[in-house]
This record gives C-alpha cells, sequence and structure tokens, in this order.
C-alpha cells in the first residue's frame, strides 16, 4: 500500500522541520558537514518516522531495529532527528561541539540516546552493520539493520569487503542505503576518485542494486519497502540526492561540505528552506 | 576459573597454546551461546577452526581481510554476542589498527582478541610475520586489555578468565609451539595479577610469554653457579600491570630486568620503566628484547637466543647486571 496524502505532509513536515534543525546545529556547533547532512533527510525521517520499529521510551530496547550512520560525519542531521523522534530534549543540541558536550561532530553511543552505532571513521560502518545483522539472525531475531553510507565513503576498502561478505552471507535482514550526492571533500566523486559504475560494481559484489530519487518519499517507500523483504541476496539502494538539499547557495557547491552560519545567514538559510516548502 | 578444567589430562608437551585455546573455547562454546568465532582464512593456524568445527553456525570465516574482521565482530558484540576472534598479531593490531581502537575500544565492546604468532614467534616468516610491536599498540588503547600467557595452560587460564572480563581483551599468543611452563592449571590466574614464580632477594625478572620458562631455568642456573638468588615474576597482564609487584621489587631486590619478545620500546619494559620512574626509587634497571630493528630470520629457537631472550642469554643479562657497581640497600637516604 502507498503512502498516504496524508502520511506524505507528515513526512514533508518532518523533513522541513529537519532541514531548519540541521542548519539551527550548525549555527549553534560553529560548523558542521551541513551539506551531507541536508542530503540524507528523506532517507533518515522516512526510516526513523516509518520504517524502524523504535521507543524513544526505550531506547535500548533489545528488538529495535538500528541503523548505522556509516557517514558519521552526518551527525548533525542524525542528532537532532533522534531528538525529535523524542530520545531526548531538542534544547540539549545547543550544547553541540561545545566543552564536554554529549554532541560533536560524529555521535557517541555512550552519550547520545538512541544511537546504535559510534561511527565517524569512513568506511567502518558496513562491517559493523553486517555483523549486526548476522548478530540479529543467529540470535533468531526479527529485528532489521540499516546502513547508511556516503558514496564518497565507496572508496574504502573496507566497504567492499563487507559488501562480499554480506553476499557470502546472503545477508539479508539488512538495508544498505547510498547517499549518492556526488560530491566529497575536495570535489565531485568523479574528479577525485570515480566510482562509477557504481551499481555495475555493487551487483558483482553480489547485491541486488536499486536507484532511487533520494528526495521522493514515494520512491523511497516502495523501495525500501521492497528491499526489506528481499530473501535472494542482499540489496543496495543507491539514493541519489543533492548535496545541501534545500538552501539554493548550498547546493552542489562542494565548500559546503563542512561550514558554518552567522545569524545572518542562518536567516537566509532559512528563508530558502520556507520558499521551498 | 571455572571449574573442571585438569591440563593434567593433556601432554602439555605436544599441545601448544593454540591448540589448548582452541579446545577452551570449543567448552566456552558449549556453555555460553552468545560466544561466537571468527577468523581470517587462518582458522587452522589460529586453531579457532575447533570451534568452526563443533559450531560452524557460530563461526565466521571472513576470508583474508581483517579490517572487515573486526568490524563485524563489533557488530556481533553491538547485537549482543560475545565474539573472539584470531588472526595473527601482525594484521589484529596493525592492519585492522583502526578497527579495533574505534569500533572495539571505543565503543568498549565485548570482543575478546586471540592474537597468534606474537613477537618472533614465526621466526622463518620474517618481518611481514612477525609483530613485535602489538603490545604497545594495544596498551596504548584506552578500554583494553592486554594479556601475554606464558604458556598453554596459561593461554586457558586467559581464555576462561576473559569471558567474565567486561570490555575488549587482547590474549597475544606466540605460534604454538612453546615449552610449557605449568604443569596444570591451578596456580592462581588472575587478570592484572602477577604470578611469582620463584622467590628471590638480590634480582627480579619481569617477564611475560615464552620468557617466563626461560627465566625460570637461568634462576636455577644462578642459583646454583653463581649463588644469587633470582626473583622471576611472570607478568602475563600488561595492561592493567601489576604495579604493586613492581614497587615490592624496586624495593626488596633493587635491581629489575624486563625480558619479552616484543620491541623494548612500549612494551612490558616501557610499562614497568614507568612504574619505577613514578616511584621516584632508584633502581638498577634494563629491558630486554627486540632492539630498535627488524629482526633477522631464523628458527624461533635461535632468534630467541640471538636476542638474549632465551635461558642463556638471560643467564649473561643477569651477570652483566649483577655486576654493576650499584649501591647497597642500606646505604640509601629514605632507607626502606
Amino acid at each position: 500500500m502507498p503512502l498516504t496524502e496524508q502520511e506524505l505532509n507528515q513526512l514533508q513536515r518532518h523533513a522541513n522541520q529537519l532541514r531548519r534543525d540541521i542548519l539551527d546545529v550548525t549555527y549553534w556547533a560553529g560548523g558542521a558537514h551541513v551539506g551531507g547532512s541536508l542530503s540524507i533527510v528523506e532517507i533518515l525521517v522516512i526510516l526513523y518516522y516509518t520504517f524502524m520499529n523504535i521507543d524513544p521510551r526505550k531506547p535500548e530496547m533489545e528488538d529495535r531495529d538500528r541503523l548505522v550512520l556509516s557517514k558519521g560525519h552526518a551527525g548533525a542531521a542524525l542528532a537532532p532527528l533522534l531528538s525529535r523522534r523524542g530520545f531526548f530534549d531538542f534544547e540539549s543540541l545547543k550544547s553541540f561541539n561545545k566543552f564536554k558536550s554529549a554532541f560533536g561532530m560524529h555521535l557517541d553511543k555512550h552519550k547520545v540516546i538512541g544511537l546504535d552505532a559510534s561511527t565517524g571513521s569512513l568506511g567502518h560502518g558496513l562491517p559493523m552493520a553486517v555483523g549486526l545483522a548476522l548478530g540479529a539472525r543467529l540470535q533468531g531475531k526479527s529485528w532489521r539493520t540499516y546502513c547508511l553510507l556516503g558514496d564518497g565513503e565507496c572508496n574504502e576498502g573496507t566497504v567492499w569487503e563487507a559488501a562480499m561478505a554480506a553476499a557470502h552471507y546472503k545477508v539479508t535482514n539488512l538495508t544498505t542505503i547510498i547517499d549518492r550526492n556526488k560530491f566529497m571533500l575536495d570535489g565531485s566523486t568523479e574528479e577525485v576518485m570515480a566510482l562509477e559504475p557504481l551499481a555495475d560494481k555493487w551487483r558483482a559484489f553480489g547485491f541486488l542494486v536499486k536507484e532511487v530519487n533520494g528526495h521522493s518519499y514515494p520512491e523511497l517507500y516502495e523501495t525500501i519497502q521492497a528491499a526489506n523483504t528481499e530473501k535472494g541476496a542482499p540489496v543496495v539502494i543507491i539514493a541519489h540526492t543533492v548535496k545541501g538539499k534545500g538552501v539554493d547557495f548550498m547546493e552542489n557547491d562542494v565548500r559546503w561540505h563542512y561550514g558554518g552560519l552567522d545569524s545572518d545567514m542562518l536567516e537566509k538559510a532559512k528563508q530558502k528552506l520556507a520558499g521551498e516548502a | 576459573m571455572a571449574e573442571g578444567l585438569t591440563w593434567n589430562v593433556y601432554d602439555a608437551n605436544t599441545m601448544t597454546q593454540a591448540d589448548i585455546y582452541g579446545d577452551v573455547l570449543c567448552m566456552l562454546g558449549e556453555k555460553n551461546e552468545r560466544i561466537v568465532g571468527l577468523s581470517a582464512d587462518l582458522a587452522k593456524s589460529t586453531k579457532i577452526g575447533k570451534f568452526a568445527q563443533k559450531y560452524p553456525d557460530r563461526f565466521f570465516n571472513v576470508g583474508i581481510a581483517e579490517q572487515n574482521l573486526f568490524g563485524m565482530a563489533a557488530g556481533l558484540a553491538l547485537s549482543g554476542l560475545v565474539p573472539f576472534v584470531s588472526t595473527m598479531a601482525v594484521f589484529t593490531t596493525m592492519r585492522a589498527a583502526e578497527q579495533v581502537r574505534t569500533d572495539i575500544c571505543y565503543q568498549n565492546l565485548d570482543v575478546k582478541i586471540i592474537a597468534t604468532h606474537g613477537g618472533i614467534s614465526f621466526g622463518q616468516a620474517g618481518t611481514t610475520h612477525h609483530c613485535t610491536e602489538d603490545i604497545a599498540i594495544m596498551r596504548s588503547l584506552a578500554n583494553m586489555t592486554v594479556v601475554v600467557p606464558a604458556d598453554g595452560i596459561e593461554c586457558a587460564n586467559a581464555v576462561m578468565s576473559c569471558v567474565e572480563h567486561p570490555g575488549p581483551v587482547y590474549i597475544r599468543i606466540g605460534r604454538g609451539f612453546e615449552p610449557a611452563c605449568y604443569d596444570d592449571d591451578q596456580y592462581g590466574f588472575t587478570i592484572g595479577r602477577s604470578v611469582e614464580i620463584t622467590p628471590g632477594t638480590d634480582i627480579t625478572l619481569i617477564c611475560c610469554g615464552i620468557t617466563v620458562l626461560q627465566a625460570r631455568e637461568a634462576a636455577q642456573i644462578l642459583e646454583r653457579n653463581d649463588g644469587i638468588s633470582v626473583r622471576v615474576i611472570n607478568m602475563h597482564t600488561i595492561k592493567p600491570l601489576d604495579t604493586e609487584a613492581v614497587l615490592r621489587a624496586v624495593n626488596e631486590t633493587r635491581r629489575i630486568i624486563t625480558f619479552e619478545d616484543h620491541t623494548i620500546y612500549g612494551g612490558l619494559g616501557s610499562a614497568v620503566a614507568e612504574v619505577i620512574a613514578e616511584s621516584g626509587k632508584a633502581c638498577a634497571f634494563t629491558r630486554v628484547g627486540i632492539p630498535d630493528c627488524y629482526s633477522v630470520v631464523g628458527y624461533p629457537e635461535d632468534l630467541y637466543n640471538f636476542y638474549k631472550l632465551d635461558a642463556d642469554g638471560i643467564v649473561e643479562k643477569v651477570r652483566e647486571v649483577m655486576g654493576r657497581d650499584f649501591e647497597e640497600a642500606e646505604s640509601w637516604e629514605d632507607g626502606f
């Protein structure tokens, strides 16, 4: 059953809110990986509001679904999302990056309630996610593991070591999503270290590949649902996204891979969001 | 320590450290369903294959991909399992160093690492397969416990104990042809507490791994031929270090030598040196291990001899230190 109009509107509101939150966090933190945070907004929202079985009142619930944010630098997106989802007070995010804060650029699972794995070093997420999924299967648990990778991250050899293992062990209780925003710190992924043909690479490693518009809820919904019921082979969803999505002066501009906002810029950026919505 | 393990039934001289480890892990696996095993195409060499044969569903051979090996182990631990991971020390602590540090230690996960072929125990294989830096590297990781068993029996004790010891544990063993030091496992093994092998008052030899047995033999020779009373300490846990045993040695014997199959930088010798320096007490002190070089190739026995880590070398080093001009204890102003 596709998403209803009402559900779509609700998700869209969450996305708008999260984009504003990312900008606020960027402002409070004095800088954040804002481009790659804005690109994964719809992916995070649909996972945490539609697909994942979680209970903010029981963050350590054994049977909860897990997300490994392999592109750990997008903590400025995940932290406010977890907060809006009810895991902790939104005001606490004002301490982001500050002395002894629970929130730094890359999130620590011992400090951030609702976070399933500490990440930040690229290429570490998928191996952990494969381990989590195998662990669930071995213990006869039905919870699911999601892994969100950056595209630039796919330069890392460990992504492919883990991909090989996921296919070898037929890890189908894992859904892998790549934020294909086409930029990394030093420039476009194709200029720095070409990834294409990316889908063929994953196919060659034994994955079923699905490509979607990573900002389209109907497409994400249908594709993640299909991925979650696939039993033949692990699935990777290549979500085509726009780095900096929603703030026109940030979109596809590699300078906003990481950046800070003063109050004027913050307002300007928020107006762009309002204009979009 | 769990009951019911009687190592007398094994011919300890023919069972290697790794053999015994494989058996112990099988036994633990029987009692504890949360234990899983992982290796990276070294299931046979590391003997974790015994566990794999007994529990094929609970064993993952990830192929020659050590970084993924430790990343997956972290994930399995996050799911609530207790992974035992075995591959060579050199690949554990250097190829996969960041996974061990960031995925396992930073998240403080219950991953137990049994690293084989530590030091120069894989003598003929050369520097690529030697690992004389692992203790230094593992010791520097917060949350990590570092154990270097003296022989197969102690390895069994360490493996048994580490299940009850929360957080990551690094157990470093040799290739598996090391002679037995202990006759049985009932000598009071506790992680973090050293074992006095022989009492002595003139000099203390602080050892780990293969050097423990060699030091015991050296102590007998020195007692008999030179009349030197040698204390031998098996410092099987490098982190957390048994600092009290070191301080007692400083106070009571005034002379300490450390022996380890590891570079003299950052390992047991350095750990002991830190305690001595911070104590403010002077003491004749020498570290013996692999100097600042990559080891020559050869059979391990020849290498241990070359680097003064066998009984002959230890005797020589003790005579050297005993011959040093050194103040008598009575003349010390603080007079302890």
